[in-house]
């Protein structure tokens, strides 16, 4: 086994930045907005750097698919304790329209070029909630999926995956090669010290083209329109607990 | 633990992103005030390539230390100002264990070796939070107590008091100013006399910083009977030592959350090796430090005041007065470009001081300037913008009242308005001569 993981973290708006959307309502506004890596993707980052220090794995590589900026973003995976990082140059009209079908064909290709052992994600972005890159990453390789991890641990060439879902906590047991995604409660990201953020400066970022990677960019979806979500209305007070049910039963809530 | 930090990133992960403009929210305050003081401070980023002083690593320096304050420091500062302390050697160790105690220390001690410029960033990023004491805290630990110690200091020294400092596991305070001087450096009565191989210490020490909790001094004391300017000498003082009494917690008009305390030194014995340097250089020591520490002051206020005037125009923006926002009303989006205007103006000094302070320049002038003009600024702006935030300006719940008390200090300490015009004048040559 190859002891390489690969980890994906995507630049994101700040998660504490009021978003704003353009008044054209063709999407939300970006220019000048902090902007900072998925807050998902540092838990995946750290569970990786984890995983090296407990020395289960051997090389951490950082990965994001984004313009010029996102080199930043690798960085700050590197200052956390990442090797390198490969930084997948989209720009301009392509990068309006990457979704998680174009990033996953991505990292397919890399896993397979890179040979890694691990895919580790977070689960969602919280920009377009989406929960679907690692899903199909793992289908595009036909490798096996532990998503929604909270707790994981390498038992051989195979992965223990305690996962979060609607009724509680699942545990599976699949093989390596396995894509992973991370939920909130995996752990808790390290700081990057000011140590590591000066010793990241000298680890390497390749720069690579999705067509050097035979992927097509093009997008099946096409966004129509971007809203604010609806403005708080208004209550309405009643005098009596029927008039409650009542009013209840007419606004369809019950 | 980890869950509840767990529950509480979730929450505002999930809700951040769900709340439209006027919302009230409904989950408990702390978490309310984190979401919108987080929002309020969240700026573009200014660093870009083409900056005068910082580059990508001063930006991720920055990151990384935000991601700290916003964690470790701002939920809780409400609490710790009620409290009036804040406990020192818990925020020390998160800090010193990310490196941010030394950046500017030498490495064989834990530091970084970096240049002032990196201090400076650290400074400015501090200023993010949400009060003045705490900052005052750690500037004190990083450049206040340890610089003199840092160069001059022996190896042995070093090993017991600098390298603890910047790893936080000790912390730091500055014994300089008395009860009958402040401005007036040279005329300090503490007293280190020699007795075989110690220093009986007897005197005292006032607005010592972390005085109540600090584990070590870096005390200025007179060694000898000479000419005041070179009779006096720095100790290291270990402020568990018998004779060390911390007289009282000074009750203050801001800076709740830093405790300030008066000292008293009764026959406290300490070996001569734990003097910092030569002895008589005492105060030429603390002499050559002061550019660094009124630049990092004007570093960290600069942010402050930039998240103040943010502040008050989410305020006004919202609050309506005769049929429109306040923030409508022309005297009051003007008065707030104004202020803006000369927070840029400082900001500008700022750098200009730091970039020729790395390449080596003496600086005074400039960090004097900057020093007097960030005092008096800050009482401008914070009054001001206290005034537009009407009622609620004069209620504890704001923090433009927290700043209007906090940043009063700046005019005073760290070398007073007076001084600063003094300073000046001695580079304008136009003090009468004697």
């Amino acid at each position: 086994m190859s002891g390489r993981v690969l980890v994906g973290v995507k630049r994101v708006i700040d998660y504490a930045v009021k978003i704003r959307v353009k008044p054209d309502n063709s999407g939300v506004v970006t220019d000048g907005v902090k902007h900072s890596m998925n807050p998902f993707c540092e838990i995946a980052v750290e569970e990786a750097v984890k995983l090296k220090e407990k020395k289960l794995i051997k090389e951490v590589v950082a990965v994001s698919c984004g313009p010029q900026q996102s080199q930043e973003t690798i960085r700050t995976a590197l200052a956390m304790g990442a090797d390198r990082g490969i930084h997948v140059e989209v720009s301009g009209k392509d990068y309006e329209t990457l979704g998680p079908l174009q990033v996953s064909k991505i990292l397919a290709a890399l896993a397979k070029k890179e040979d890694a052992q691990l895919i580790i994600l977070g689960k969602q972005a919280i920009d377009d909630d989406c929960n679907q890159t690692g899903q199909m990453t793992a289908a595009l390789l036909d490798w096996p999926q532990g998503t929604f991890a909270s707790e994981v641990s390498m038992d051989g060439a195979q992965v223990k995956v305690v996962r979060e879902i609607d009724g509680g906590l699942e545990t599976i047991k699949i093989n390596t090669p396995a894509v992973l995604t991370a939920d909130l409660r995996l752990n808790t990201p390290r700081y990057a010290t000011l140590p590591n953020i000066m010793k990241a400066k000298k680890k390497k970022i390749a720069n690579v083209k999705p067509a050097d990677l035979g992927v097509d960019l093009t997008s099946r979806l096409e966004v129509l329109r971007v809203d604010e979500p609806p403005q708080r209305q208004a209550g309405m007070k009643v005098e009596t607990v029927e008039d409650l049910v009542e009013k209840l039963r007419d606004t369809g809530m019950v | 633990m980890a869950l509840r930090e767990g529950a509480l990133r979730a929450k505002l992960l999930l809700c951040s992103r769900t709340l439209s403009k006027f919302a009230s929210f409904s989950f408990a305050r702390s978490l309310s005030e984190l979401v919108s003081s987080q929002s309020v401070t969240s700026k573009p980023p200014e660093i870009a390539d083409d900056h005068l002083i910082y580059t990508q690593e001063h930006s991720a320096l920055k990151e990384a230390l935000r991601k700290l304050i916003d964690q470790e420091i701002n939920p809780y500062v409400d609490q710790w100002e009620a409290e009036g302390t804040f406990p020192a050697h818990k925020i020390f160790k998160i800090l010193g264990n990310a490196g941010f105690l030394g950046v500017n220390k030498p490495v064989e001690y834990g530091g970084l070796g970096l240049d002032f410029s990196y201090s400076v960033a650290v400074a400015e990023e501090l200023g993010n939070i949400r009060c003045g004491g705490i900052p005052m805290a750690i500037g004190v630990q990083s450049d206040m107590a340890t610089p003199a110690l840092a160069r001059f200091g022996s190896d042995e020294l070093k090993k017991e008091f600098l390298l603890t400092s910047i790893m936080g596991d000790k912390v730091a305070c500055l014994g300089v100013s008395e009860v009958g001087a402040g401005s007036d450096v040279s005329s300090i009565k503490t007293k280190a006399v020699k007795k075989g191989d110690e220093y009986v210490i007897n005197g005292g020490k006032m607005w010592t910083t972390s005085g109540t909790q600090a584990d070590w001094m870096c005390l200025l004391a007179n060694t000898s009977d000479g000419p005041p300017h070179k009779n006096k000498s720095l100790i290291c003082l270990p402020m568990n030592l018998p004779g060390v009494h911390i007289a009282r917690k000074i009750s203050k008009m801001g800076m709740w959350s830093s405790d300030t305390a008066e000292v008293f030194f009764d026959d406290v014995r300490v070996p001569c090796k734990n003097i910092i340097g030569q002895e008589g250089m005492g105060f030429t020591y603390q002499m050559l430090q002061f550019q660094e520490e009124r630049l990092w002051a004007v570093a960290n206020i600069v942010t402050t005041m930039d998240n103040i005037i943010q502040e008050t125009i989410n305020y006004t923006r919202q609050r309506r007065i005769f049929q429109l926002p306040v923030l409508h009303h022309q005297a009051v989006h003007f008065r707030l470009a104004e202020l803006q205007t000369e927070v840029e103006l400082l900001r500008s000094l700022l750098y200009r001081a730091t970039a020729m302070y790395i390449k080596g320049n003496d600086v005074t002038k400039l960090a004097s300037m900057a020093k007097l003009k960030a005092g008096r600024l800050a009482r401008e702006l914070s009054d001001s913008c206290l005034q537009y935030w009407g009622g609620m300006g004069y209620t504890s719940d704001v923090p433009v009242s927290r700043f209007y008390r906090d940043c009063r200090l700046l005019s005073i300490g760290a070398g007073a308005d007076e001084v600063m015009l003094g300073i000046i004048c001695k580079y304008m040559d136009t003090l009468p001569k004697k």
